[in-house]
């Protein structure tokens, strides 16, 4: 927040939690969610089952794990093209890239340089209101996730040995 | 099946022209995911796979799954294998420098760990939002205001078509404004000349400086003359100036 907030900031600021008391102290069915850098009235969780049993909205479809891991590589190395999301995921990605930019969540931000000129994927302000998301930084840093991605040991010979793979058999190759 | 909600059913052709063959397996999302849960399963030091073991592994694991055409679980079967076959390869005595063929693996199998701990993340945040509603933005569809019935009385009308007619008689009046043409003056002074001269020139009929009413003027006295029958008319070429000569038959008739 900027320390020389001129008037219409402060007068907006304290407006949004005036509006957010309100609905959290006066029992509301939905809070003020700010995301995305914006604001959102939601309902509360603790009323989903409320909702949808009374069919008043249904949840929206759950990603698949590779939708999951393609958009979690497009959001930490955006902008990115599809050869790379490929070889980090071992997998084509055609298929999910094509659904996600239909489902709105990554949008083609630019196109790469070299060969073909590729198309560059980022993602969309829809997708970090998908994810309760206020803005990317909010995704855990690198080095805050468990296994960081860190040089692998150097290997020396006594630490491989050999020998220990020459007793096994061989995978058949058919 | 909900793994799969958004990923097109298993073994299926994209009707687009490319023919992708999508290979999703519920319980894995690619060689990777298959090798690390392998990889967890046998409790191995990522760090140091028994490289033939796990290849032994990966290889029936994805014959059992019926996924032999799957180019990309094939594609890391081969490269376990060539990665087997290169730990088999004999280290020369005194080598210090050795470079581990596992080390890429290695680094691509950390990569998508880290990919995976990012999805976990994804996951809950998704399925807590996923629980919430919002008010869903509908748009407007504009509706183009229908003229309705037109509101008027009959005198109203009658004085428009007043106004109208009125508007469509008046007439578009020119102001005219005369110009003098002396033309019978003109005739005078092209006789005086040819009284005295058989042939002139249209300059030497025509004062210096003329206004367009004198030219005019001359120009008409001189045709008038032409068809009484007094002058003849003459242009030896195209744009040259006229030139003037008494009509000798007419004078004789």
């Amino acid at each position: 927040m900027a320390k020389h907030a001129d008037d219409g900031e402060t007068t907006l600021d304290s407006a949004l939690a005036e509006l957010r008391d309100h609905y959290d102290s006066d029992g509301h069915g939905v809070e003020l969610i700010e995301v995305a850098g914006g604001w959102q009235i939601l309902t509360r969780p603790e009323y989903t089952e409320a909702i949808e049993r009374a069919q008043l909205a249904a949840r929206p479809q759950r990603l698949s794990a590779a939708a999951l891991e393609t958009l979690a590589i497009i959001a930490y190395r955006q902008p990115i093209g599809r050869a790379e999301i490929e070889e980090i995921r071992g997998v084509g990605a055609g298929a999910i890239l094509k659904s996600l930019h239909e489902r709105a969540l990554i949008d083609i931000v630019a196109r790469g340089e070299g060969l073909g000129r590729p198309l560059l994927y980022g993602t969309t302000p829809s997708f970090l209101e998908q994810f309760a998301l206020r803005h990317l930084e909010e995704l855990p840093r690198a080095d805050e996730l468990a296994i960081a991605l860190r040089a692998p040991r150097p290997a020396t010979p006594t630490s491989v040995p050999a020998v220990k793979d020459n007793g096994e058999a061989p995978p058949r190759a058919d | 099946m909900d793994d799969v909600a958004l990923a097109d059913p298993p073994r299926t052709m994209t009707p687009s022209g490319s023919e992708v063959f999508v290979v999703e397996l519920a319980e894995f999302s690619g060689p990777l995911d298959l090798l690390l849960s392998l990889i967890r399963d046998e409790q191995i030091d990522i760090y140091d796979i028994p490289i033939a073991r796990i290849a032994e592994q990966f290889l029936g694991r994805i014959s059992s799954l019926k996924l032999d055409e799957a180019a990309d679980y094939l594609e890391m079967a081969a490269r376990l294998v060539r990665i087997k076959a290169q730990m088999l390869l004999p280290r020369r005595e005194g080598e210090d420098v050795w470079e581990d063929p596992r080390a890429e693996l290695v680094r691509r199998l950390l990569e998508y760990q880290q990919v995976r701990e990012v999805v976990d993340v994804l996951e809950r945040r998704s399925e807590e939002r996923r629980g919430r509603f919002a008010r869903a933005y509908s748009q407007q569809t504009i509706q183009i205001p229908v003229p309705g019935a037109l509101k008027i009385s009959l005198p109203e009308l009658l004085s428009a078509v007043d106004r109208v007619l009125r508007l469509a008689r008046k007439p578009h009046i020119h102001d005219v404004v005369p110009r003098a043409l002396d033309v019978d003056g003109a005739i005078g002074i092209v006789r005086a000349l040819l009284a005295i001269r058989s042939h002139a020139q249209w300059k030497d009929v025509l004062p210096r400086k003329a206004e367009p009413w004198e030219v005019l003027s001359l120009l008409l006295a001189l045709l008038e003359l032409a068809k009484l029958g007094e002058l003849r008319l003459a242009q030896p070429r195209p744009f040259a100036a006229f030139e003037i000569s008494r009509d000798s038959t007419g004078e004789a008739a």
